[in-house]
């Protein structure tokens, strides 16, 4: 509670900042205080947006007031939460690494002073937990990534990166859901669409589900992505406990 | 009954206020990008606050009405001709059958809206009906109008009390430098002093990399102390991030709802427009105000939407000048000319 801080973000937004750091408990804490706002139904609140370790909340300034919307949110954050159990599924997600796929492995690989063959290994040796979704429909923030794959954003990020992208920045991994402009460094690239709003389903993941990247070859890549595009490909879901 | 498209102009889009409560998921906002000109469109015409226009980029469309209806243009001085006649902005237009309206390109201003007495029939997803052009929902079919594509109307609703009254002596966006005010924040902290000073006290040119997601800006470089990189978060319309190239991005309408790069400050609400009407290589500076501060110009804002409709709310004092109303008559019957 003592490293929680409420900024300014304008007239009509606040920002909670629960920490500086990416971890499970914290975002435990902002999950709580959404449900606990959503129960509360307070007064001249538009919108959420949750994250790793802060929370956007977007007013109307003519129904509430900075002073008022502070006020209520101190309060909130004193009430005490108690976290559930929790069970995990995790989307196997195919991806071709390298080359034209991955135009930053060599220097993420640079980077970590390892191999890009070793780069691939530890990226898709772990299950990464999904925090939230934005930025994009459907984009994953990822936790868990391998300290020793952390890289530093584009200082320019790129005008288009293509959907189904996989990449670094800094401390987080995931897969661009569809073209975007972005400063990640880019690893590979999976042929598995991940918002598609032509679908039942248009946002394969949420929050709280896993993600397990597995390396494809290019003649693998290109075989699952003609069965994406006839609607045939499904992927694989593996359950578990956390 | 409706609007055809002959000309769809550089990017002619439905919008609303946009698509608030997804933001959770990734949905982004959208909405119009100017909320000043897209309010007024719609209180010329009485039309319920929220109700979707037609919002226009640098050249605007031209349209072919199918049957009559009652419009408002606003925004960017686009200078609207009706039949090739020239017809006043910022005014209550009564559209024939047949008539056509076109807009041409931005003398003052970068964007423009079309109110409709009609109302646009465009279905309603997920609480609105403005178009999301990167997740390709809403709107005419989730993207921009295209020649050819046609619009209906909801209603057929061709009257309006003080008729005469409805117009607006605005000409707003001519400026060619504005000052924009900004809370400070959420993470000025991150900033150099020296940084912060050149936000403050220089001046910043709009690059060409402006569009409905925000606009790049280019001009003295804000120094953050050691990173602008951060946990990505939340981000509020207006927010200024600064990349560690040093160079501010505003972001607006059609903004990522997260992002990792540190925000400066926020642009305060009522100065959004002046923003969203700038031209390339026009010329913006930075002015700190307190959040309370900008709360009262939010709520000065709305008084001023109450007085306009005061304003166009009573009997035209334009009847007592005889020849002013006969020429207004005129162009509603010129077949009896």
């Amino acid at each position: 509670m003592e490293d929680i801080r409420i900024l300014t973000a304008g007239d009509s937004s606040l920002l909670i900042e629960f920490g500086h750091e990416i971890n499970p408990e914290i975002n435990r804490k902002i999950k709580s205080m959404v449900e606990l706002m959503k129960e509360q139904h307070i007064e001249g609140v538009l919108d959420v947006i949750p994250a790793f370790c802060s929370l956007l909340i977007n007013y109307d300034p003519r129904v509430t007031s900075y002073a008022e919307i502070t006020r209520r949110m101190k309060k909130l954050l004193k009430v005490e939460t108690s976290a559930g159990s929790e069970k995990k599924k995790v989307y196997e997600i195919p991806v071709c690494y390298g080359g034209k796929y991955g135009p930053d492995l060599a220097f993420i690989a640079e980077h970590a002073g390892m191999s890009e063959e070793e780069v691939i290994a530890l990226h898709s040796s772990k299950d990464y937990l999904i925090y939230m979704l934005g930025f994009l429909p459907g984009f994953c923030y990822l936790g868990g990534l391998d300290e020793r794959l952390h890289t530093p954003r584009l200082a320019t990020p790129r005008i288009k990166i293509d959907a189904g992208s996989v990449g670094i920045g800094g401390s987080q991994t995931g897969i661009y859901p569809m073209d975007s402009p972005g400063g990640w460094q880019l690893m590979g690239m999976t042929p598995v669409k991940t918002y598609d709003p032509e679908r039942e389903t248009p946002i394969l993941f949420e929050a709280g589900d896993y993600i397990r990247f597995v390396p494809v070859d290019e003649d693998e890549y290109l075989r699952i992505k003609e069965q994406v595009a006839r609607g045939e490909y499904e992927c694989t879901i593996r359950e578990g406990e956390v | 009954m409706g609007i055809r498209i002959l000309k769809a102009g550089l990017l002619t889009t439905v919008q609303d206020m946009g698509r608030t409560g997804y933001q959770s998921q990734g949905f982004g906002v959208s909405g119009v990008m100017d909320v000043r000109s897209f309010k007024i469109a719609n209180l010329l015409l009485d039309n319920p606050e929220n109700e979707a226009v037609l919002e226009f980029t640098l050249i605007g469309p031209t349209l072919e009405f199918t049957s009559a209806c009652i419009i408002a243009i606003t925004g960017g001085d686009f200078h609207p001709e009706v039949n090739g006649e020239p017809a006043p902005m910022y005014t209550a237009l009564y559209m024939k059958k047949g008539d056509i309206l076109k807009l041409g390109s931005a003398r003052t201003g970068s964007r423009g809206y079309i109110a409709f007495s009609g109302y646009l029939k465009i279905p309603v997803v997920m609480g609105s009906r403005c178009t999301s052009l990167k997740s390709k929902i809403g709107g005419f079919k989730g993207r921009k109008l295209m020649e050819g594509d046609y619009i209906s109307f909801r209603i057929k609703r061709n009257y309006l009390p003080f008729f005469l009254s409805r117009k607006l002596d605005l000409h707003e966006y001519d400026e060619e430098s504005v000052t924009l005010r900004v809370v400070m924040g959420p993470q000025d902290d991150m900033f150099s002093k020296q940084g912060i000073h050149n936000f403050l006290n220089e001046e910043y040119t709009v690059t060409s990399d402006f569009d409905r997601m925000g606009c790049r800006l280019e001009g003295p470089f804000i120094a953050p102390k050691t990173t602008s990189d951060i946990i990505s978060e939340g981000i509020a319309l207006g927010s200024i991030q600064v990349p560690s190239h040093g160079k501010p991005i505003i972001l607006l309408a059609d903004r990522q709802t997260t992002g990792g790069y540190a925000k400066i400050a926020t642009v305060i609400s009522v100065d959004i427009p002046k923003l969203v009407q700038r031209k390339t290589d026009q010329k913006i500076r930075f002015e700190a105000v307190s959040v309370e501060e900008a709360q009262r110009l939010y709520q000065e804002e709305e008084n001023s939407y109450i007085a306009m409709h005061a304003l166009i709310h009573k009997p035209c004092k334009e009847v007592l000048v005889v020849r002013q109303v006969a020429k207004r008559i005129r162009r509603l019957f010129p077949d009896e000319a």
